[in-house]
């Protein structure tokens, strides 16, 4: 294995090996902040540090590092580039040097996000930079801006890359709508970034502006207000939350139609009901994240009824989802195991946001735990439980090998656990008043053992992901040989050798007129 | 038919309590006689929550049982190795869509009517209350009384009277939340912000705590909320009012006896 074809490569395939292997390093170290502030909270008191500022960069980095360099980027970097042009039947992607452009910044930002254990001052402005302390603080604010950006810009060339992707290079006889859900679902969140990502990059470059060259965007003893940022910020960070959620339905379906043998239930209604509907409303519920923050009533009330309205498009995926198991023949391999455990997570993470939807409710709700609780469900449960089932079930295609059966389903069974003890836990003090973003919480002593019980769980769910990656890394090196097709999928990216060669197919795929990727009932 | 009557008279029904709601939610008309009793935002809070929990406990338990059955129903067994799902005819496909978008957008609408109408009772302040003026900054809850009497991270108030915050900040962003009362709101710079609450029960105190991050100390920015009685609330405040007013008195004089010598 040659180092500089892998850092020079243009192969669309070569490019998500590299998403996936920057996205799991961010993300074991943002794993581990996760275990030390946890371990920080088993006591009342200093525990690990006495500096609540290094608490502080912990929960920075964990949330920055999460969501900006390990889930956009495993869902949207690793899964689209190895799985968009095999699944339409193209060579490669548009645009491929602008592929391996888009990876290259995807590393600066891995490599900045974890220089911010190194610098003199680090960021602690949490991922949410809200001036005025972000533009007040010693920490190194410029750290969070370029970090934001330079992700972003990564994101954005590779949204351009995939829509003309889609939209030029599918594989003669691909109509729209014999494109796998997959594909659908990651595409409907590349146009979510291509529109709010530049939103983001203005809000977090106005901070820097503010801080370092004495501009007054957000300061209101000179005509700016604080409120204009907090909008800034979740007018991009709402939708982002679908450009998380749309490609892990995405890689869900694959999985479920794959292993229950069967078509996807109701089509149509999954992509122009639940992917289109979500697009469509995903712009206009960003409010619900400033209930307390002194926005206007107006506002508040009218965005409690768009978001309570996001419960019908993704109702509809759910509907979509669960309809796709209704007379198939379901095999329980490890991929399937963890999208089944998400389909029952899910609906904790879902349904427990529908009380956040309501102004009235978050008055109590919003900044406790019950919110922390609630978004790990849907991003570190059924989120990064989907990463996983995904990275299992194109695993035999990217690597050529088989993982090991009996220790992928222990590494599952120990995260369930895990993630249960830690986060519904979470939701029980958070209804009870235990705020976030707390170093210590001298005025709640009750919540001590609830603490402790978090912390244990957290450590097996630790264990957990290890197993995982490990499973991973060994099956990788000395799995035996996979074949090309061991799932039986229907699937076009199933369809050539595994690990498949530069270019995908010795000859251009094209497809029969009867032919969709979930067509297992024809022979 | 009966049922279909049946329904019509439910659907009736819910519409009729569905509008006496929102009418609850505004003010009496000026001249209506005696005042309106004050309405308990906690109190709400926790009938609304229990709706909303049980409301989401119910899909939640269908949606789960169904998807079991189904992983259950249809597993692999041997001498059925393809799934044979029927493809749906275009009159299902589009039920599938518009039926479940039907129950959603009702429950959604429910448990929006039910919050909007809350939401006036958190945002319309009785006009017999305490007003106290709130100022956040890092790291403290520094309040003033109406007589100008100022105290920090503590705040007395008498049992059975709305008492309406008004918020603002010297630096970063604070959020003025008690558990208890089942409120909170940011405070910012350039900004007034709102929030009241009833205090019932005289002799308890009330956690406080800061519930937007603003710093590093931000986990110890805590205040607390003594409720008195109403009587001990006034002899608390009047004795307080007149040191108060005694040292306002003692300054004016040191002030202006430099003035004389000169």
């Amino acid at each position: 294995m040659n180092i500089k074809e892998w850092i020079f490569t243009t192969d669309h395939k070569r490019v998500g090996i590299l998403y996936l292997i920057g996205s799991m390093a961010a993300f074991a170290v943002a794993g581990v902040m996760a275990m030390m502030m946890r371990i920080e909270l088993s006591s009342l008191g200093p525990t690990i540090t006495a500096n609540p500022t290094t608490y502080n960069v912990w929960l920075y980095s964990h949330g920055a590092i999460m969501i900006l360099a390990f889930q956009i980027p495993a869902l949207t970097g690793f899964f689209a580039n190895f799985c968009i042009p095999l699944m339409i039947g193209a060579k490669d992607v548009a645009f491929p040097r602008v592929n391996a452009l888009s990876v290259w910044l995807f590393y600066v930002g891995v490599i900045l996000a974890l220089l911010t254990f190194f610098v003199p001052d680090p960021p602690d402005v949490m991922w949410t930079g809200y001036p005025p302390y972000s533009t007040i603080t010693t920490g190194n604010t410029a750290f969070y801006t370029f970090t934001v950006l330079i992700l972003g810009f990564a994101s954005i060339i590779g949204g351009v890359n995939f829509l003309t992707t889609v939209v030029y290079m599918r594989a003669p006889g691909m109509g729209w709508t014999k494109l796998n859900i997959f594909v659908w679902c990651t595409l409907g969140a590349f146009v979510l970034q291509l529109i709010f990502v530049p939103v983001l990059g203005t809000a977090v470059t106005l901070i820097s502006l503010d801080k370092y060259l004495g501009t007054h965007f957000f300061d209101p003893t000179n005509g700016g207000d604080v409120l204009t940022y907090q909008n800034l910020f979740w007018f991009y960070s709402h939708p982002a939350v679908y450009v998380i959620f749309l490609p892990f339905f995405g890689v869900l379906f694959e999985i479920v139609a794959t292993f229950a043998r069967n078509r996807v239930f109701n089509y149509k209604m999954v992509v122009f009901g639940g992917i289109f509907g979500i697009v469509a409303l995903a712009g206009v519920v960003w409010v619900h994240h400033l209930y307390v923050s002194g926005m206007a009533d107006w506002l508040r009330i009218g965005m409690m009824v768009t978001t309570l309205m996001i419960s019908v498009p993704v109702g509809l995926m759910l509907i979509g989802l669960v309809g796709t198991l209704y007379k198939g023949s379901i095999s329980f391999e490890t991929p399937m195991l963890y999208a089944s455990g998400v389909m029952f997570l899910f609906l904790i993470g879902g349904l427990t946001g529908i009380p956040l939807a309501v102004p009235s409710l978050t008055v109590h709700l919003a900044r406790t735990y019950y919110v922390v609780g609630h978004f790990h469900y849907v991003m570190a449960v059924a989120g990064t439980f989907s990463i996983f089932a995904g990275v299992y079930y194109w695993f035999p295609k990217f690597t050529g090998r088989m993982y090991n059966e009996f220790w992928g389903k222990l590494g599952f069974w120990i995260t369930f656990v895990g993630t249960n003890m830690v986060f519904w836990t979470m939701m029980d003090i958070g209804v009870q008043g235990m705020p976030r973003r707390y170093y210590d919480y001298a005025q709640f002593p009750q919540f001590v053992s609830a603490h402790q019980f978090m912390t244990l769980g957290s450590i097996i769910l630790g264990i957990g992901f290890v197993i995982a990656v490990v499973n991973w890394i060994v099956g990788a090196i000395r799995g035996p040989k996979a074949g090309d097709n061991p799932w039986g999928s229907h699937s076009l990216e199933w369809t050539t050798v595994s690990p498949p060669p530069h270019g995908n197919w010795p000859s251009p795929p094209s497809v029969a007129e009867n032919w969709t990727p979930y067509g297992y009932d024809k022979p | 038919m009966r049922n279909l009557k049946k329904l019509g008279a439910a659907v009736a029904g819910c519409l009729i309590s569905a509008s006496t709601a929102f009418a609850e939610g505004y003010p009496v008309a000026a001249g209506s006689g005696a005042p309106p009793a004050v309405r308990d935002p906690a109190a709400g809070w926790d009938h609304l929550w229990r709706e909303v929990i049980i409301d989401i406990t119910i899909i939640g338990v269908v949606f789960a049982l169904i998807t079991a059955w189904l992983l259950w129903r249809y597993r692999h067994r041997p001498g059925n190795e393809t799934g044979h799902a029927p493809k749906l005819s275009a009159a299902a496909a589009v039920a599938w869509v518009v039926i479940p978008t039907f129950v959603f957008l009702a429950d959604d609408l429910y448990i929006a009517a039910n919050g909007w109408h809350l939401w006036n009772v958190y945002r319309e302040v009785p006009a017999d209350r305490l007003e106290i003026s709130l100022e956040t900054g890092m790291y403290s809850f520094d309040y003033t009384y109406p007589n100008g009497l100022r105290t920090q991270n503590e705040l007395k108030v008498p049992a059975g009277k709305p008492v309406l915050l008004r918020m603002t900040s010297r630096d970063t962003l604070h959020n003025h939340f008690i558990p208890d009362f089942r409120v909170k709101e940011d405070s910012m710079p350039g900004r007034i912000t709102y929030l009241w609450f009833l205090p019932k029960e005289a002799g308890k105190q009330h956690v406080v705590s800061c519930a937007a991050y603003c710093g590093v100390m931000h986990s110890y920015m805590a205040s607390k909320i003594v409720v008195l009685s109403p009587e001990d609330y006034k002899a608390w405040y009047d004795k307080e009012g007149a040191k108060l007013n005694e040292m306002k008195s003692a300054a004016e004089q040191t002030k202006a006896m430099p003035a004389k010598k000169s």
